[in-house]
């Protein structure tokens, strides 16, 4: 029979190992990609990949330029957060500060079950409803365009940013609410003066993760966005963003070829992006857990 | 008696179903200084909250009576909430500095009233700053983040803040509790200065503090006003024998 120390000695490593596994993971990540994508970057040349608009991967000579799919993912991201940030910062104002508790206990749970619903309803969605109304209304040749993912994607990252504002704002102590209310301050100069500067870099946090989940949606962009590699000058013209592009072609494209490689290139630019936006989110948060805890 | 700035009568205050205060009738003497002490939970920091309506924030909170204030009932259907607590300020028992410079902290209150003369504005905060006891520690950092002052500091911060607005009743919800001694002497002289341009009502769990600070002290117990009367009066010879069990520290 072990005695209790040694047991203990025991289920520590075991949770330590599983503690590491994710960063093992994450390494393991990071070195594939940048062993199968990182050839094409020499073939082709950073600025060439990067800003070339020439994306003919199976065409003779062949063109690996990302601009147009770049361009469409930063654009759609965008179109995305312009439609979730109002409508998501509202919504976490009225429910943390206006809606009374019993209702938020239904409100806020209801919003983010919106995040499990997956990806490919949102897509079925977009492209038998809201595609072919938007097609009606503007009178477009096909309604999957750069306009319909912005809608989509503006939709599914309202559960994160809603329920990270709403968290923000809740956080903001009580007692300068209070401190406000006393000053003769209404409930309105409250908010905007007080509660939401002191909950901004927590906001900002989740604006930034909602962006991450819009620029990293696939199959809902696939699905929606009309897949032409077309530079995204007008938003009611089909697009073919990053994860799309990856999607719909890895299938197609022969193992180690440029093909494969530039697709692995494309992934790596998408997944520094991502990086970006985590760090930017993580030092946000920071700032904002400072702010709170007054230090 | 003084003249009086206000007058509570039959006031009852319940959240829910609990009664929180039991008929409480008091008179709060124009520009002096009235102490409310009591065990924890007595329903003197609720009291303190019934006088500028700070209690209306809390749901299924409900009150019954009349609080006079220069004679007229502050919860009379047609008063202006947020110009009554413009003319009762408050400071709570926690500092609670707004995550902004010194100078915006003590310039919010007349900021959101309409003042924007940057000149009107700076001898405002100034001015309160000073009243405050703080100006001279302060001066050279009204840039500065309040958040870097001491926790004294930030009380007076606090007063300075309640002070720039020009109100007329000071309420004060233990204000020194969360500071050490020097910082609390600073505050009890500080309202010693105070109370001849402000009419004060302080709540305190120190009754050393009521006893030194005080012109006038109710003793609450279990929602009841138990004893009013002159502060002298009250320490020395109180006429309720529970008053006289809790500042010999019988109970509490």
């Amino acid at each position: 029979m072990l005695n209790w120390t040694t047991k203990e000695k025991i289920i520590k490593n075991i949770l330590m190992l599983f503690a590491f596994s994710s960063i093992l993971f994450l390494t393991g990540i990071i070195i594939v990609l940048f062993r199968e994508g990182a050839p094409i970057f020499t073939k082709v040349g950073i600025s060439e990949f990067l800003f070339s608009s020439d994306w003919y991967p199976t065409y003779d000579p062949p063109g690996y330029g990302i601009f147009n799919l770049l361009s469409a993912s930063i654009v759609v991201t965008i179109g995305a957060m312009v439609i979730a940030v109002p409508f998501g910062v509202a919504s976490a104002v009225h429910i943390s500060y206006i809606l009374p508790k019993k209702y938020k206990n239904i409100v806020k749970p209801t919003i983010e079950m919106l995040a499990g619903v997956p990806s490919v309803i949102y897509g079925l969605f977009g492209m038998k409803i809201l595609s072919p109304f938007l097609r009606g209304v503007f009178g477009l040749p096909t309604g999957l365009t750069a306009l319909t993912a912005m809608i989509m994607l503006g939709i599914m990252s309202l559960p994160t940013i809603v329920s990270l504002s709403e968290d923000a704002i809740t956080a903001v102590p009580k007692s300068f609410r209070d401190a406000s209310l006393a000053l003769g301050a209404n409930r309105l100069e409250t908010m905007i003066r007080v509660i939401l500067p002191t909950a901004s870099s927590g906001i900002v946090t989740a604006i930034i993760l909602g962006m991450g989940r819009a620029i990293g949606e696939t199959m809902t962009v696939l699905m929606v966005a009309g897949g032409a590699s077309l530079f995204p000058s007008n938003i009611l013209k089909p697009v073919r963003p990053m994860t799309a592009t990856i999607a719909a072609e890895m299938g197609e494209a022969p193992v180690g070829s440029e093909h494969y490689q530039a697709l692995f290139g494309i992934a790596i630019i998408l997944f520094l992006i991502t990086l970006v936006f985590n760090i930017f989110a993580d030092i946000a948060q920071q700032r904002f857990k400072e702010k709170v805890s007054g230090e | 008696m003084n003249e009086l700035k206000m007058e509570v009568k039959n006031l009852d205050f319940y959240y829910d179903d609990f009664q929180a205060l039991k008929d409480v009738n008091i008179p709060l003497e124009s520009n002096k200084v009235t102490a409310l002490i009591g065990p924890s939970g007595c329903g003197k920091s609720t009291f303190l909250r019934t006088l500028n309506r700070m209690n209306d924030l809390i749901e299924g909170s409900r009150v019954d009576g009349n609080v006079l204030f220069d004679g007229k009932n502050i919860y009379d259907q047609d008063v202006d909430v947020v110009e009554l607590r413009k003319r009762i300020g408050m400071v709570f028992q926690q500092p609670n500095p707004f995550p902004k410079s010194v100078f915006d902290n003590v310039a919010y209150g007349p900021r959101i009233h309409g003042l924007k003369d940057n000149e009107t504005l700076e001898e405002i905060v100034i001015g309160s700053l000073k009243g405050a006891a703080l100006y001279d520690e302060v001066k050279d950092r009204l840039d500065d983040s309040a958040l870097g002052l001491s926790g004294g500091q930030q009380q007076r911060l606090c007063i300075a803040r309640a002070l720039a607005v020009k109100p007329e009743v000071l309420l004060m919800d233990e204000p020194a509790s969360a500071l050490d001694p020097v910082a609390t002497a600073k505050i009890e002289d500080l309202i010693d200065e105070l109370k001849n341009n402000y009419t004060i009502v302080i709540v305190t769990h120190s009754m050393q503090q009521a006893a030194r600070v005080s012109d006038n002290t109710g003793f609450f117990l279990m929602g009841d006003l138990v004893e009013y009367d002159r502060t002298d009066k009250i320490f020395e010879n109180p006429d309720d024998q529970r008053t006289e069990d809790y500042i010999t520290g019988r109970f509490g």
